[in-house]
């Protein structure tokens, strides 16, 4: 009996700039994972991974990323993934510290 | 300072020109991420979570005023301004686009730094003791043995595909602050029966999933031997470490599956078979590479600015006290700019922070800078005269505070913020302890806290009075800890506590067992470390895990 298949994009990073990209359903990378095509079905899934693998001139290592549909887009469901969706850090970057660190202890990935 | 010479020039310069080339074909769709990949790490990029990384070495964490001012330029033209110091003497860039990449290396090169061998299974960056050529109890500078080893590894045919990579780190004290017992080879300068120097050869340490304390191999070998003996040692382990399991093949395992005897008869082969080759070409570069390495001239400068510091300013006597260690000469001193402030990221710089480091070299530091293991700073000549100005300098760039060696002084690798491997976040819990303990770090004194957001240990946790272990448990972040590490010339590995912690819960988990080491101290001379030793890990482990056997009672 096969497992049951988790509704997941496809996630890579932008070759140029390494940035986090999702394919959409239109065969396009975007930056922003409410716009990212979800795969309810294995076999689409593997297809559209053949796809995005034969883009290797714009991307580099597409993989599957589990994720839970939400209002807002997919809802990744791994840490790794909620971080690199956030679209960086969970922390300010450095110049103002000391200021906003408290406040970034909220956010979570 | 050791300024490369033409060979080295050369060859840094033709190996940029190589990734140039390599870069635009990638772009151009000639080559495929598979064919690129193995290039792109040979030159020290990585691909993160949000960008690439670029990673690179900072020889036995030794950089001049110039160097430093580069790194600030490239963090400020191509990055995004500021850059990471690590635990292994190198500086990462988080955001370079790759395109980029080759005029960074470039930039590099003018000043004579490079990323090769910071990737790949390679002989790695070679670490040496940051207070090198400054400290009070050192028996000489290894820095010039450092050097020597680097020129030696670097580009050695023989070690481009090693089983794993393999970290080499040197220090010239008895007190050990390179943590030479957490590296593949530890190299601790001895004097030898005729008082000439030798070293006792440390292997088989490392940290990652499964960490082993450095066994003794030989405990003297001479300095015209170092180099063939070192030889022996990698091409021992390189014949028989395990290539069929990266996990096994750190050569910790070999030493570990053979037993030290026997992996040290194989060495003691290799030696014999290789010193008659080494006919003095290398003592006679040795030669010339110490004479880069001559002691600054110090000046003579009144002391007197300090001693009124000293007398009439509350925080400079506070700094003082933990961030300026004595320097060989009485009258300069070491100082140690923090890379921690209250709340920041532990290790990260900005351009105008470097910029402010490179200035202070220039005027008050013989041109040096060194970078720590502990992911700070050094000005490892400054007269004691000058201390006041540099203090106000530092502090007015954000550098100056006073905690070195404190509990704020976290080393925490990137974790999950950057780092592809990561399976926990570890910056935001350094910053968020930091902040818990401020209140209460200069009464607790000594404490070395330390944060790897996976199991690879880049954080070094397991060598930490505290370590904390950033795991995912189905999806949630969970943290554990370590206690009673030590990374001193007496190292030895923190033992494990029970479950983990949230997120939330590690800044007030940390603060129980600080607390409970001040009421149980015998008084404030006995350190953190020393009351975990007397007492054992118990009264601290009931201590983290008090409020949860509250919460059952209640
Ligand atoms: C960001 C990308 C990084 C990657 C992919 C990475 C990867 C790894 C891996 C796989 C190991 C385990 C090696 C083994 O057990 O064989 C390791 C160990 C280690 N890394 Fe990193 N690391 C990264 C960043 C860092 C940083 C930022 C530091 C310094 C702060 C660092 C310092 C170390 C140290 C000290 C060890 C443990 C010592 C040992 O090699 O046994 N690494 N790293
Ligand atoms: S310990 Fe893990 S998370 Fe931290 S830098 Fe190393 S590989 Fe990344």
């Amino acid at each position: 009996m096969s497992r049951r298949f988790t509704p997941s994009v496809i996630s890579a990073n932008d070759l140029m700039t390494g940035r986090p990209v999702w394919l959409a359903a239109d065969d396009r990378w975007v930056d922003d994972i409410a716009r990212a095509e979800i795969l309810e079905d294995e076999a689409h899934a593997e297809i559209r991974l053949l796809t995005a693998n034969a883009d290797s001139e714009r991307v580099v290592g597409p993989a599957l990323a589990p994720v839970r549909p939400g209002p807002a887009g997919p809802e990744p469901m791994t840490p790794r993934e909620r971080i690199r969706a956030r679209g960086g850090p969970s922390i300010p970057l450095p110049g103002n510290v000391t200021s906003t660190a408290r406040k970034a202890n909220d956010v979570r990935p | 300072m050791y300024v490369h010479d033409e060979f080295d020039a050369a060859y840094v310069r033709e190996r940029v020109r190589q990734f140039r080339d390599q870069v635009e074909r990638r772009l151009s769709g000639a080559l495929t991420e598979e064919e690129f990949r193995p290039f792109r790490l040979m030159n020290g990029l990585y691909l993160q979570l949000h960008a690439y990384m670029l990673r690179v070495a900072i020889p036995y964490g030794t950089l001049s005023a110039r160097q430093m001012r580069q790194l600030a330029m490239i963090a400020d033209r191509w990055d995004r301004g500021y850059g990471h110091f690590t635990t292994r003497q190198n500086i990462q860039f988080n955001w370079p686009a790759l395109g980029d990449v080759p005029d960074i290396l470039e930039a590099l090169a003018e000043v004579g730094l490079h990323a090769i061998q910071t990737s790949g299974n390679t002989i790695r960056n070679v670490t040496a003791d940051h207070f090198a050529g400054a400290a009070r109890d050192e028996i000489e500078d290894p820095r010039p043995w450092a050097e020597l080893i680097r020129q030696w590894s670097t580009d050695h045919p023989e070690f481009q595909f090693l089983p794993r990579k393999f970290k080499i780190a040197i220090t010239g004290s008895p007190n050990d602050r390179a943590v030479t017992r957490a590296h593949d080879i530890g190299l601790r300068m001895v004097a030898g029966p005729d008082g000439a120097t030798g070293f006792e050869v440390i292997v088989g340490g490392g940290l990652g999933r499964s960490p082993m304390i450095g066994k003794v191999l030989r405990d003297f070998v001479g300095g015209a031997d170092l180099l063939p003996y070192l030889e022996a040692v990698v091409a021992a382990w390189n014949l028989v470490g395990r290539r069929d399991n990266k996990y096994k093949a750190r050569i910790k395992f070999t030493v570990h599956e053979l037993g030290l005897d026997a992996f040290r008869d194989l060495v003691e082969a290799e030696f014999a078979r290789r010193r008659p080759s080494f006919e003095g070409a290398d003592q006679a570069l040795l030669a010339r590479i110490r004479t880069q390495f001559a002691p600054p001239d110090l000046v003579s400068m009144p002391t007197e600015p300090f001693d009124r510091a000293m007398a009439t300013d509350p925080a400079f006597r506070a700094w003082v006290a933990t961030n300026v260690t004595p320097h060989r000469r009485d009258d300069h001193a070491i100082v140690t700019a923090s890379l921690k402030p209250h709340g920041g990221n532990p290790g990260d710089a900005t351009t105008e922070q470097m910029s402010v480091l490179a200035d202070l070299a220039e005027a008050h530091s013989h041109d040096e800078l060194r970078v720590s293991h502990q992911q700070n700073i050094i000005l490892p000549h400054v007269p004691k005269g000058a201390l006041p100005a540099v203090f106000a300098r530092l502090q007015a760039a954000g550098l100056g505070t006073g905690n070195a060696g404190l509990a704020s002084d976290i080393i925490a690798c990137p974790g999950l913020d950057y780092c592809g491997l990561a399976t926990a976040r570890s910056i935001p819990v350094a910053q968020a302890i930091s902040l818990r303990l401020r209140p209460i770090e200069a009464e607790v004194g000594p404490l070395q806290i330390k944060i790897s957001g996976c199991i690879n240990a880049c954080g070094h946790h397991h060598v930490g009075d505290i370590g904390i272990l950033g795991l995912d448990r189905a999806g949630v972040e969970n943290y554990q800890f370590t206690l009673g590490g030590r990374a001193d010339e007496r190292a030895r590995l923190g033992e494990r506590m029970g479950p983990g912690f949230a997120f939330d819960e590690v800044p007030a988990a940390v603060e129980r067992m600080v607390r409970a080491y001040l009421a149980l101290r015998r008084d404030p001379s006995e350190t953190f470390a020393d009351a975990v030793e007397r007492l054992g890990t118990g009264p601290f482990k009931a201590a983290l895990y008090e409020t949860r056997q509250d919460a059952d009672a209640a």
